[in-house]
């Protein structure tokens, strides 16, 4: 290692390869930075914010900028941290997100953040929005009612199954995730469980049908490790 | 016509509401219709709250039902959670349980009856007992019970945690947890956790056993009092293995009169609408479920512990069941009406249910791994009912070819008694009220006559929030006579 391949963060140094953003740099060398709309299959979204790092003093998102040699990243300090756990209870009062009766509990990078990053209460109002579930399909089931707008669905099923079955739809505050058909059931598509968007989704709102809670409390993912202990074994998956 | 139910002439009666009610689960009031000469016309247990759960379970997956069915109570989530899963075992095609997985289910449910017994009696019960129907309001409550019998207070805290503590090594948690799934339990208990309760099992099997004596001691300095309080003839219901025998889990409806001469016996309880009926009244959120045979009028009756230890021939373990039978021998042939011999029933099923979470704990199945029954063909409707802490709970859902639940129908053991604690409060009404001057200590006998069914107002109206502990007296121009705070419900 030498000074052209390597950046700062918070204190220490961290190697990289040319072209990695300082999300991928950090989580290769076991440094772990928030984040929610991240695969490393996948080109960058940088939406959810997760993410957000200072770079030589200014915000930026991880997933996004490039590491560059000189780099000064601060990521786990109060103020950045404070920044997440606000975005975390947006995102929770934006959907309908009730962990205790939901299957991805113990599975779910939300909660598993929520819990990481100490947030104890939603802090805002509640949206309620109205969702319908789509359980049209035989094998895959859709609730949107827990969706993030992380379009992780839709790139998984544009850019490495090739069906483009699922789409962003409205504006704003408007926008949303839909199934790309006419009659929007995702079981009016040739959507299959073997795909990768159906396993994609961080969250509780893409879900394999029939083996909810099959995982007894104790042995979930983040039962076992918090979600930030979990680098390498998560490098190691998705590799 | 039910008497006291109606008044005539309502408008020129004096209204008196116990509102809300305290130490019982939920929120709800009772109203009392009163002329001038302070005779009773008019007696009502309301529901306050209410709030559909049925329509919050249409439309989600099956798989999530016994896990987000919970949410409809605090202190009884076990009783949704396996009335639940049992009628989605079926639904999903599953054959019957492996031992291993009826018999972890089975623990965790008598460790919900244990637990909920021990909170009924030593918490919200006990005060009244064992200080006085009406000794000083503001030490009738746990705080009082602490300072006068330190040693009874710390055992009901501990029979309580041991009950959880049985919840928790077999659903993952305390309240809440996930165990049973359609098909069987996804957690086997491991040789450390089943040490782990077996070691202070037969203390709990001592101290309950100590505590049936206890109030079969009060009832000896004042049978009349005990017999009669709250005295009313019903019929009563619940489910009884083939033999006959108590089971909590799994069995026959079965129906016994008055006198105990049977309605209907051994009924598969998938079939509950042909001798069940629910009706609505416009005064009450509250359904009031009769026997369809017996109609509206006569069809009502009680279920819990009372009517469970009563319609049973017998209980499957010894010392439970010498209990029984010391208790139902004061009835001399007849079965038992009083109110109070709720307590007395409730503690022998405790008794019960700690012998019997002794056996399994002994029984080399519980530490079995073999979890899942095998798969068959789906069905689109099915209904799982249990004997729950405060009665038999009937769970019925339609499930579409998409997974989704289309149509969900609810009986809580509650709703079963609702009649039955009409009844009672107007029989206490009617001796204790009737004429005289009203005094908190007065009314509080009606609160005890209902926390010995040890309602559960939440569950029964399928409501999702809190109680408030205050109760009010207001006189009839709606002036507050008298206030108390209670802070009885226990954190959850
Ligand atoms: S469904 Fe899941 S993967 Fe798709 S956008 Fe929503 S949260 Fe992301
Ligand atoms: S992970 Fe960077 S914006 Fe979501
Ligand atoms: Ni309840």
């Amino acid at each position: 290692m030498n000074d052209y391949d390597r950046f700062v963060l918070d204190g220490r140094p961290v190697h990289f390869e040319r072209g990695q953003s300082i999300l991928e740099a950090a989580l290769a060398s076991g440094a772990y930075i928030p984040n929610l709309c991240h695969h490393p299959e996948f080109k960058p979204h940088g939406s959810c914010k997760l993410c957000t790092v200072k770079v030589n003093g200014r915000f930026g998102s991880a997933c996004t900028i490039k590491a560059m040699p000189g780099q000064e990243v601060a990521s786990d300090t109060p103020e950045l941290n404070g920044i997440r756990r606000v975005l975390l209870q947006m995102l929770f009062v934006e959907g309908n997100h009730f962990c205790p009766g939901c299957e991805r509990s113990g599975n779910c990078n939300l909660q598993a953040l929520a819990y990481d990053l100490e947030m104890l209460t939603p802090h805002y109002q509640h949206f309620f929005p109205a969702r319908e579930l789509d359980a049209s399909h035989p094998d895959v089931m859709l609730d949107f009612n827990r969706c993030i707008m992380c379009e992780l669905c839709v790139r998984a099923s544009r850019d490495f199954d090739g069906k483009n079955v699922f789409a962003l739809a409205g504006r704003g505050t408007a926008s949303h995730v839909v199934v790309n058909c006419p009659s929007g059931k995702l079981g009016d598509t040739d959507f299959a469980l073997s795909d990768k968007a159906a396993s994609v989704c961080p969250v509780g709102a893409i879900l394999h049908k029939r083996v909810g809670f099959a995982v007894p409390i104790g042995e979930r993912r983040y039962d076992l490790a918090p979600i930030s202990a979990q680098v390498p074994t998560q490098q190691a998956e998705e590799a | 016509m039910f008497q006291l139910e109606t008044a005539e002439n309502p408008q020129t009666l004096r209204r008196i509401a116990i509102d809300p009610l305290t130490r019982i689960e939920g929120h709800g009031k009772v109203t009392l219709l009163l002329d001038d000469a302070g005779r009773i016309h008019q007696v009502r247990l309301h529901n306050v709250e209410f709030r559909g759960f049925e329509v919050f379970i249409e439309g989600r997956p099956f798989w999530e039902v016994p896990v987000t069915v919970q949410r409809l109570c605090g202190i009884c989530p076990v009783s949704h959670h396996l009335a639940a899963v049992k009628a989605m075992d079926i639904i999903a095609g599953y054959g019957p349980l492996p031992p291993t997985a009826e018999k972890l289910r089975r623990l965790m449910h008598y460790g919900q009856v244990l637990q909920s017994h021990a909170l009924n009696f030593f918490h919200l019960a006990s005060p009244d007992l064992l200080l006085g129907f009406d000794s000083d309001l503001t030490r009738r409550n746990i705080v009082g019970l602490v300072q006068d019998f330190p040693e009874i207070a710390k055992q009901g805290v501990l029979l309580r945690k041991y009950g959880q503590e049985v919840i928790r090594h077999t659903s993952g948690k305390r309240i809440h947890g996930t165990g049973a799934i359609p098909g069987g339990m996804n957690k086997a208990l491991t040789a450390a956790e089943r040490d782990e309760l077996r070691r202070d099992i037969d203390q709990m099997i001592e101290w309950t056993l100590a505590a049936v004596h206890m109030v079969a001691a009060l009832h000896r300095t004042k049978p009349e009092f005990y017999n009669h309080f709250g005295e009313f003839d019903s019929s009563m219901m619940g489910l009884v293995d083939e033999r006959g025998a108590l089971d909590f889990y799994h069995g026959g409806l079965r129906a016994l009169d008055k006198d105990g001469a049977t309605i209907f016996d051994h009924v598969d309880y998938s079939t509950y609408e042909s001798v069940l009926e629910e009706e609505a009244k416009s005064w009450s959120y509250m359904k009031f479920p009769h026997i369809r045979a017996l109609g509206p009028e006569k069809g009502w009756y009680k279920v819990g512990p009372l009517a469970r230890v009563q319609t049973c021939d017998f209980i499957p373990t010894p010392l439970a069941d010498l209990e029984r039978k010391k208790m139902v021998a004061l009835g001399a042939g007849k079965p038992l009406m009083g109110t109070l011999f709720f307590h007395w029933a409730r503690l022998i099923e405790a008794l019960h249910a700690a012998e019997v979470i002794r056996d399994l704990l002994d029984d080399p199945d519980i530490l079995g791994t073999d979890l899942m029954a095998d798969q068959g063909e789906r069905k689109g409707e099915a209904v799982g009912v249990i004997e729950a802490p405060r009665g038999t709970l009937f769970h019925h859902y339609r499930v579409d070819e998409n997974d989704q639940v289309s149509f969900c129908n609810l009986i809580v053991s509650t709703t079963n008694n609702n009649q039955a604690m009409n009844e009672a409060i107007r029989s206490v009404a009617r001796t204790y009220l009737d004429g005289r001057e009203l005094t908190e200590g007065l009314l509080n006998h009606i609160e005890v006559a209902i926390r010995a069914y040890d309602p559960c107002l939440s569950c029964a109206t399928h409501a999702l929030g809190q109680m408030p502990l205050q109760v009010d007296l207001v006189d009839c121009e709606g002036k507050l006579v008298a206030r108390n705070w209670h802070n009885m419900r226990p954190a959850e």
